[in-house]
């Protein structure tokens, strides 16, 4: 029933197939490395931090973590945007602050209804993000520039917003609901279930349709692992939530996002565009792609979802203040990603690697303030973090130069 | 027949940087099924001529016909909508992307219904109809869905020269194809020239390699300091005569002006 053109005959392509299963499995391991080892990261992390506090890997702290991460995770999927065409973005701490500031701002001191109030502070993120991607893609400056002086900017915006009083607490329930709703069991599992069974519907279809269509594909047992994985990991991560609070609405936005961009930048012709533009960007003029317009939109998507973030960690802290996007944020929010396997350089990566990196990071900072550690070592530890895996990075990147000079 | 006259003409091209006359009053022919070698020093004017054709550069003077009508090739894209391919040197492939991506890269194809709108890509045709490309020009890479940093020389330059075809050109221009190529990779890319002239492609190759030339050409067009040196065919010329014309030291050989498409089988 799928689309078989009748001239490419199953017999014919019997030689290619041979040839092509090889290569799906070299693929398999290359294009899930990065993740594999970030999993086992993971892993070891939890498992010494437990080994040092068995509270590590309780139902509460996992909750906790999990709430922590929500921010910087929101903020590293738009960081990814800008990573992925080979760009920076360092001012996603200010603008993630001064948008919550406007949210604020405008629901508590000018009685803007909650929602209205949310939908300007993520439009001031994505108006900052297409005013900075206006002026690099117009005068060529380097990004990291052009962002780093508007991260001052804006840091002098939130200032300016907030007045004299210096913090806004938020009131309004629909806000601070965000960040501190959770679901009942119930619904987790109706949750977990309906999540699995997308996932392996997709999976299935897609498998279908290139069956179908007589073209290459993944192995059914290895498409049938990932799918266990995913029900396993899901079932097991409900088990633990609801032996807490349960699903906090949190973790769910955080992973629409997740899951939403990662379908965006993989399946659509601007996520496609947004790759050539990272790999080669004369190659993608000179196939007729728009690539300043790519710049543009990506930089406006990073700095609208700096907004996101930020309007979470608001509903999370039940207030903006000064320090709002400040501190370590932006760091972590672009070590993160780059942890995970999202190149510095452009054109490899991808969102998951926003939530993996996060989870890193985040699972670090958690273990080490539950072992009271200083303020110095865990400085020192997260950088130690980021610098081994910018080291991974190039050199895997060094690695491919060499293979594709054979 | 392969229609009647040259698929592509350039009359009297002239092109001027400054100073430096570039291109002066160049009569330059394709044919059908036919593959013309353009040759020269350094300097000679032949990626000026390219660059004119392929819409890059404005010319001076001159007037192009395509089909044996008059055009204006305003730009890149009015080339190609003529259909004029070109193949640059650099070949402009993504490393990252896979060999499906890098062929529609520009003019992806986008499923129907529902996800036509939010532009979701059609993988399964890509791919079929990159199977379907590939196994015409009998490329041989490991996998359509291979990355392209990971190809050799010889394959990327093939996958370069496949993607050209997607827009159904009917002249297609080759900027040194062989260069820094090995030997068998060399061999590789003379047999998809050859198979280009199979499919009534017009075909222009800009080289400095005489060996590789003489291996495809069926006609060679020598450029000496901006203007015709030498228009020879390829099977009845020796290569000190191209040599010859090409440094202007002797000039023995007649141009043999109209061109005859097919003449190699």
């Amino acid at each position: 029933m799928k689309l078989r053109t009748p001239d490419v005959g199953a017999p014919e392509d019997a030689g290619a197939e041979q040839v092509s299963r090889a290569d799906v499995v070299r693929r398999f391991v290359q294009g899930d490395l990065a993740s594999l080892r970030v999993i086992f990261a993971i892993a070891v992390i939890w498992i010494v931090f437990q080994s040092q506090n068995d509270r590590f890997l309780s139902a509460v702290n996992l909750t906790n973590l999990f709430l922590q991460i929500t921010a910087v995770g929101l903020i590293s999927v738009g960081v990814v945007m800008a990573l992925l065409i080979g760009e920076i973005d360092l001012s996603v701490g200010a603008v993630s602050g001064l948008s919550a500031a406007v949210m604020a701002v405008l629901n508590v001191k000018q009685g803007w209804n909650p929602w209205l109030a949310v939908a300007a502070g993520v439009a001031t993120g994505a108006a900052i993000g297409f005013l900075q991607g206006a002026l690099f893609t117009r005068f060529r400056i380097p990004s990291f520039v052009v962002t780093l002086a508007g991260s001052l900017s804006w840091l002098g915006a939130l200032l300016l917003v907030l007045g004299h009083t210096g913090t806004v607490n938020l009131a309004n329930s629909d806000i601070t609901n965000l960040a501190n709703t959770f679901y009942s069991p119930t619904v987790g599992w109706i949750f977990a279930a309906v999540a699995i069974a997308l996932f392996a519907a997709i999976t299935l279809a897609g498998y279908r349709d290139r069956i179908g269509a007589g073209v290459t594909t993944e192995p059914l047992g290895l498409l049938l692992f990932r799918v266990g994985i995913v029900a396993a990991v899901t079932i097991v991560a409900i088990a633990i939530l609801n032996s807490d609070r349960g699903l906090p609405l949190a973790l769910l936005i955080l992973f629409a996002f997740v899951i939403g961009f990662q379908l965006v930048t993989t399946r659509t012709v601007f996520g496609r565009h947004l790759f050539a533009v990272g790999g080669n960007a004369e190659a993608a003029r000179r196939a007729g792609i728009r690539v300043d317009s790519i710049r543009v939109i990506a930089f406006t998507l990073c700095s609208g979802m700096a907004a996101v973030g930020g309007i979470m960690a608001a509903s999370r802290l039940l207030a903006v203040n000064q320090s709002s996007g400040g501190s370590n944020l932006l760091l972590e929010a672009i070590a993160g990603p780059v942890i995970a396997g999202t190149s510095l350089f452009g054109g490899r990566g991808s969102v998951w690697s926003a939530l993996l990196g996060a989870v890193v990071i985040g699972s670090i900072a958690n273990g080490m303030d539950l072992l009271a550690l200083e303020s110095s070592v865990k400085y020192m530890v997260t950088g130690g973090v980021l610098l081994a895996a910018v080291i991974i990075d190039a050199v895997a990147r060094s690695q491919r130069q060499a293979e594709g000079r054979v | 027949m392969n229609g009647s006259g040259p698929i592509l003409s350039c009359r009297g091209i002239s092109k001027s940087f400054g100073p430096v006359q570039a291109l002066d009053g160049v009569d330059f022919d394709v044919n059908r099924g036919e593959v013309v070698a353009l040759v020269g020093d350094n300097g000679a004017g032949k990626s000026t001529l390219i660059k004119a054709i392929a819409g890059i550069y404005s010319i001076d003077d001159g007037r192009f016909l395509f089909e044996g009508s008059p055009v204006t090739i305003g730009g890149p894209k009015s080339a190609t909508r003529l259909g004029i391919a070109t193949v640059y040197q650099d070949l402009a492939l993504c490393d990252n992307l896979d060999v499906v991506a890098n062929l529609f890269l520009g003019q992806e194809s986008v499923i129907g219904g529902a996800g036509h709108a939010a532009r979701v890509l059609d993988e399964t045709e890509m791919e079929h109809r990159s199977h379907d490309l590939l196994e015409q020009l009998s490329v041989t890479i490991p996998s359509v869905r291979s990355e392209v940093g990971t190809l050799s020389g010889g394959q990327r330059q093939q996958v370069a020269v496949a993607r050209s075809l997607l827009g159904e050109p009917k002249v297609v221009m080759l900027d040194e194809p062989t260069a820094a190529l090995g030997v068998v990779q060399t061999k590789q890319v003379l047999a998809l020239i050859k198979r280009l002239r199979e499919r009534d492609l017009g075909v222009i190759v800009v080289s400095h390699n005489l060996a590789n030339i003489f291996a495809v050409a069926d006609r060679i067009f020598v450029l000496r300091l901006g203007k015709r040196a030498g228009d020879f065919n390829a099977h009845e010329t020796s290569e000190e005569q191209i040599v010859g014309a090409i440094t202007g030291a002797e000039f023995g050989a007649r141009p043999n002006g109209e061109a005859k498409g097919g003449v190699a089988r």
